[in-house]
């Protein structure tokens, strides 16, 4: 596949009170953006599983967005720090595993923040239709780095 | 007397009267919300962030609404205004005029296609006048009800709107109706206007285009404001560099009549710089300010990392005059500092509106026949604020005084209470309870999965192509039933859901349409009706997340919508039926202090009819009111004190623990048991429900020789002097923020600028010709307490201000005392002699709350006082349900403050009493017994303390507490923890089908 011709997958795991409605503002007030994200929607971005990441990478993802509140503004008090920790570590694995740590983020959107929102769909496609599409959706595994 | 009557007119739809119409409809009231515009949500849903938190406003905003758009017992009549008031407390006919919106709520959709294809644009008052809207508008786009509504004065009737409207809902020739109302009580919370700064003409306002009011300013701060959340010049679109706020625009302003603080301005200000800051990191923010009033809960703390960490520059003067720069549009503010007059550029000029009485105060005033203040609003009195002057009319938010959220929110609950205790009996005779029929047993049956993809009107059939859609979904798997609809939330649309699942014998549900956070409770209701389990449905959201942001890509929209949607069918066909288990409710309140806080919210629980405990630590009830002789006002504190002792024991719902103490808190919500220790005698009760008032104390200073020389009180000695008839002195001096605002206590302690001119004042009126001399950093007299500030100052008292840098200097000379204090006007340090030197001393927190909030779990602040659930909005919640807090116990507070949240906490603590039984949210954490391994990590890790160890050393979930975040599960190294609704099998079923896998491939 040519690098102009691929337009990546990423899934998207959304906390159901910041930046799921911030998804939706972007909707709501017609923010263009590219149609390579497929939203999950979780209660809280501390529900995303490690496992979630590693089996969406496993399965053909070639990005995967967790998104949740901006901290201090979590609705369960403290989940979104503990995606924070959660994704630095799995950024590490995903290295690990010959993954580049970019085909993951953790952003932070508020329910106002549909611009943002749109924003960061708009950068993650662009940077990961540079990095190209994923080894392992291409019938790749992961390749563990000795 | 007439019949009394279990209905409420709250008149007013900003965030208080929302909350008030919440509290009321969950305690057993039908509620008539009425709102003057066609959509609830007052100036909150225009604010873009709320201090101290710099929480976005709609964010937290919207779900009230929403709550209240949807509660069966709260109607809104929009578009409305009282006409006529007849009856008594208890009953009164209300007669309401109600103009036509010209489109018919029952049918419109609020999909938007009228507005999009409207030709005319006209003036967005929502964005305050910088953007356009179309002549058929909804106010802003999370309206609630989500009606539009033609603007007829700038129609012109060409009828597009109808034709385009697929729904059928535009009736251009109705006209306004009359709705009688029969109710037992009214509240009101119709909040307040700005101060429109055209008066202010030295400003040039409405002359410059780039001088702002505060309100312009926050829309042009929001994301959905006028330019998108990028800070703009409305004269040339250019980004400002330095931007000056301008305080007291139509507040402490003799000239113009309205002499009170608007209360809320300097902290807004701040607020607004430092986002502006956030935008745009190089910004120049200055506020010019007279005092910087952060009086309130973590306040000064706000507005010292606005000067220390965001480098708002604070310029202590008036600005007294704005001109404009012709060739830039730049503006000259000019004002004198301590080396003379200065003129100083900016690109863009902010003034700081203050809180006006709303317009019709008047009408509304006369209409009804309650009494206005001097200033236009709201009469009410120190010991009831929340009482209007007419019996059964009950007052809450800016409408009685210029107040914050917090304060607003507050009120609202309380207003609620005082509703409840005049009708108590019939809380339930007029509100309709909802019965469904029993639900199906599915368990055992495959997944039989009917699948409603909605057009929207042409907002996703316009883009996405639904027949194809609906197509595919019928080869997906279990999937048995599919079809597409014009609008699927439509009432009609309803009845053919419930039809299909019975003549299908569906057992899942999904409905691929807009976003779950608005529609989800809707169909999951008709899925109920259908006798289905609500978390049998599921929604795929391609309206909002789909056809609405790839308008361009029909075609790559189509191919998304369809991978959405296999993904929530993957999801649904592992959906299980969840119970939501209910708990009984003990209805008997636990009240802990007595002081004024604890008996109040005791006395209003009581006045409903609910049993009280009543626990107070010394051996009289009182608290800190028995030691105010005085108040601002010409009530008599200690009288109050009085009747509210003999109310209370005349009561025999209350139960009075005096020399008694908390033992032990175990329990949850609507089932809590206390063990008391009284007299050392133990005993245990059973309560739904504890409020937290338990006081502050005035700190015992360690400064200013205190202690040492005699001569040396504090404001509360003084007072009792001054009651007790033995002042005497020809000279005193009070030192304000003793023991406040430094280093040990950053925040303010609210009351003493406040209790310091009340003694001056005592002082001028028992002895005209005493000195008196008010050394102080800061005057925080807000609201109506800004006239006591002007008449101390009238009759002679020296108000001398002093910073950190030049504290004052006290001493003893020759017996006498010697206070040096720097002045900064003529730059010269004053020795006064006083004969008396008051220290004005911070309020501190219980040094028993610690142990408090560990035994109710419930945590404090940094400076040890409780901390609430949200700052703005559940300010007398806690996280834990259950529990709630009023008083000192919160923050620093005045009188009327401390009874507006014990009536507050009365309020939100009915919610819970009122019903019998409570209903526990089924989508939560459950453990299995077989894997976990006893390592305790999703004890540590829950957020609300809602999973134990049980004695076998297995982690055990706590229905009741848990919330369902979810954080638990994601950390399970022996993924033993389920989080229904949200398993790991649906959520990664979910994600993977939308990559065009199974978790088998």
């Amino acid at each position: 596949m040519t690098k102009s011709a691929f337009k990546p997958k990423i899934v998207g795991f959304l906390c159901n009170w910041c930046s799921y409605a911030g998804a939706d503002l972007a909707g709501v007030s017609r923010i263009q953006y590219p149609p390579t994200l497929r939203i999950v929607r979780v209660m809280c971005s501390g529900r995303v599983d490690p496992v979630f990441v590693l089996e969406a990478f496993r399965s053909g993802a070639d990005g995967v967005l967790v998104a949740g509140c901006h901290p201090g503004d979590c609705h369960y008090l403290s989940g979104n720090y503990k995606a924070q920790r959660r994704i630095l570590m799995l950024k590490k694995v995903l290295e690990q595993l010959g993954l580049e740590p970019e085909r993951l983020r953790l952003e932070w959107v508020s329910a106002s923040e549909g611009d943002r929102f749109a924003t960061i769909v708009k950068d993650m496609t662009e940077e990961i239709t540079k990095l190209g599409p994923s080894p392992l959706s291409v019938g790749g595994h992961f390749n563990v780095k000795k | 007397m007439l019949k009394k009557i279990g209905a409420v007119l709250v008149v007013g739809g900003g965030v208080a009267g929302v909350q008030t119409s919440l509290d009321l409809a969950e305690s057993g009231f039908k509620v008539y919300l009425l709102d003057e515009t066609s959509s609830i949500g007052g100036v909150m849903a225009q604010l873009d962030k709320t201090f101290p938190t710099n929480d976005c406003s709609m964010c937290i905003l919207a779900p009230k609404l929403v709550g209240a758009g949807r509660h069966p017992n709260i109607q809104l009549i929009t578009n409305a205004e009282i006409k006529k008031l007849q009856g008594e407390a208890g009953n009164f006919e209300v007669t309401v005029a109600k103009k036509s919106g010209y489109v018919n709520e029952e049918k419109c959709t609020g999909c938007g296609i009228c507005a999009q294809k409207c030709p005319i644009e006209v003036i967005d008052e929502y964005n305050e006048g910088l953007g356009v809207r179309k002549a058929i508008y909804l106010k802003y786009p999370q309206a609630v009800p989500l009606v539009y509504t033609i603007d007829r004065e700038r129609c012109i009737g060409c009828g597009t709107c109808r034709e385009v409207c697929k729904a059928d809902a535009i009736e251009i020739g109705s006209e306004k109706e009359t709705v009688i109302l029969n109710v037992g009580s009214i509240v009101l919370a119709p909040g307040f206007d700005e101060f429109d700064p055209n008066l202010k003409s030295e400003y040039g306002y409405g002359r410059f285009s780039n001088v702002l009011s505060s309100i312009e300013f926050e829309r042009i701060l929001n994301a959905s404001g006028p330019y998108g959340g990028i800070i703009l010049r409305p004269s040339d679109g250019e980004i400002p560099r330095k931007i000056a706020f301008i305080q007291c625009v139509g507040s402490r302003d003799a000239k113009i009549g309205n002499n009170y603080c608007s209360s809320t301005c300097c902290m807004y200000a701040i607020k607004e710089a430092v986002i502006a800051k956030e935008h745009n990191p190089q910004l120049q923010c200055t506020i010019f300010f007279i005092d910087a009033r952060a009086y309130g809960k973590e306040f000064d703390a706000y507005y010292d990392r606005a000067e220390g960490e965001y480098d708002v520059r604070f310029v202590r003067s008036r600005v007294s005059r704005i001109e404009e720069r012709p060739s830039s549009s730049n503006l000259i503010a000019k004002y004198v500092n301590d080396k003379g007059p200065v003129n100083e550029e900016f690109d863009l000029v902010v003034l700081s509106v203050g809180m006006n009485p709303p317009k019709h105060a008047e009408d509304l005033a006369r209409v009804l026949g309650i009494e206005l203040n001097e200033y236009d609003f709201c009469s009410t009195q120190t010991f009831s604020p929340l009482e209007t002057s007419k019996p059964g009319i009950y007052v809450c938010g800016a409408f009685s005084s210029p107040k914050n959220i917090q304060e607003s929110v507050a009120q609202a609950s309380g207003a609620a209470a005082k509703v409840a205790g005049l009708i108590s009996q019939e809380k339930g005779t007029l509100t309709t309870v909802k019965e469904y029929p029993p639900e199906r047993e599915v368990s055992d049956e495959a997944p039989r999965i009917g699948v409603f993809v909605c057009r929207c009107g042409i907002n996703i059939g316009g883009v996405i192509n639904v027949p194809e859609v609906v197509e595919y979904v019928r080869t997906l798997p279990d999937v048995v039933y599919a079809e597409e609809n014009l609008y699927t939330c439509s009432q009609d649309a309803q009845k053919r859901i419930l039809e299909t699942i019975e003549e299908h014998n569906l057992n899942r549900v999904v409905v691929a349409s807009c976003t779950p956070r608005t529609h989800e409770p809707l169909f999951r209701e008709t899925v109920r009706d259908a006798r289905l389990n609500i978390y049998l449905f599921e929604m795929a959201n391609i309206r909002d997340q789909c056809s609405w942001v790839h308008m361009h890509e029909p075609q790559k929209a189509t191919e998304k919508a369809k991978d959405l949607v296999r993904a929530t069918i993957a999801k649904a066909r592992l959906l299980k039926p969840l119970p939501k288990p209910l708990i009984n409710v003990t209805p008997v309140g636990l009240v802990i202090g007595g002081g004024l806080s604890g008996m109040t919210a005791a006395l209003d629980l009581a006045k409903q009819g609910f049993e009280v405990h009543l626990v107070e630590r010394e051996k009289e009830l009182g608290g800190n009111l028995r030691h105010i002789h005085y108040i601002l006002g010409s009530e008599d504190p200690q009288q109050r004190l009085t009747s509210t002792i003999k109310e209370i024991s005349e009561n025999e719902k209350i139960h009075v623990y005096l020399n008694t103490e908390l033992v032990d808190v175990t329990g949850y919500v609507g089932n809590f048991r206390t063990t008391l220790n009284c007299n050392g005698e133990r005993k245990e009760i059973e309560h739904g429900i504890a409020i937290v008032a338990t006081g502050a104390h005035e700190n015992k200073p360690t400064e200013y020789l205190y202690g040492v020389d005699e001569r040396v009180v504090t404001q509360r000695e003084l007072e009792e002097k001054l009651a007790k008839g033995d002042f005497e002195a020809r000279t005193v001096v009070m030192i304000q923020c003793v023991g406040s605002r430094n280093d040990e206590r950053p925040n303010c302690s609210r009351i003493c600028c406040a209790q310091a001119i009340k003694n001056a004042l005592k002082i001028k009126e028992v002895s005209p010709k005493t000195d008196v001399y008010i050394l102080y950093k800061d005057i925080r007299t807000y609201g109506f307490k800004e006239d006591f500030y002007r008449e101390a100052a009238n009759k002679g008292v020296l108000f001398i201000r002093y910073d950190n840098e030049n504290k004052p200097k006290v001493t003893q000379e020759n017996g006498n005392l010697n206070v040096l204090v720097w002045e900064p006007v003529i730059e010269t340090s004053i020795p006064i002699e006083p004969d008396l030197l008051v220290l004005s001393v911070a309020t501190i927190p219980n040094p028993d709350n610690k142990r408090m909030a560990q035994m109710l779990k419930v945590p404090l602040t940094e400076d040890g006082f409780f901390l609430e659930a949200h700052v703005k909005l559940r300010p007398v919640d806690f996280a834990t349900e259950g529990i709630f807090l009023c008083g000192l116990a919160h923050s620093p507070m005045f009188v009327e403050e401390s009874i507006s949240q014990a009536c507050g906490a009365a309020g939100r603590a009915m919610t819970i009493l009122s019903k019998e039984t409570l209903e526990v949210e089924g989508a939560i954490a459950s453990i299995d017994e077989n894997l976990c391994v006893g390592c305790g990590l999703c004890v540590s890790l829950c957020p609300y303390r809602a999973i134990e160890k049980d004695e076998k050393g297995t982690a055990r979930v706590i229905d009741v507490l848990c919330k369902g975040c979810g954080t638990c599960g994601a950390s399970c190294p022996k993924r033993a923890i389920m989080i229904r609704y949200f398993t790991d099998e649906q959520i990664l079923a979910q994600g993977l089908a939308a990559l065009g896998r199974t978790p088998h491939d």
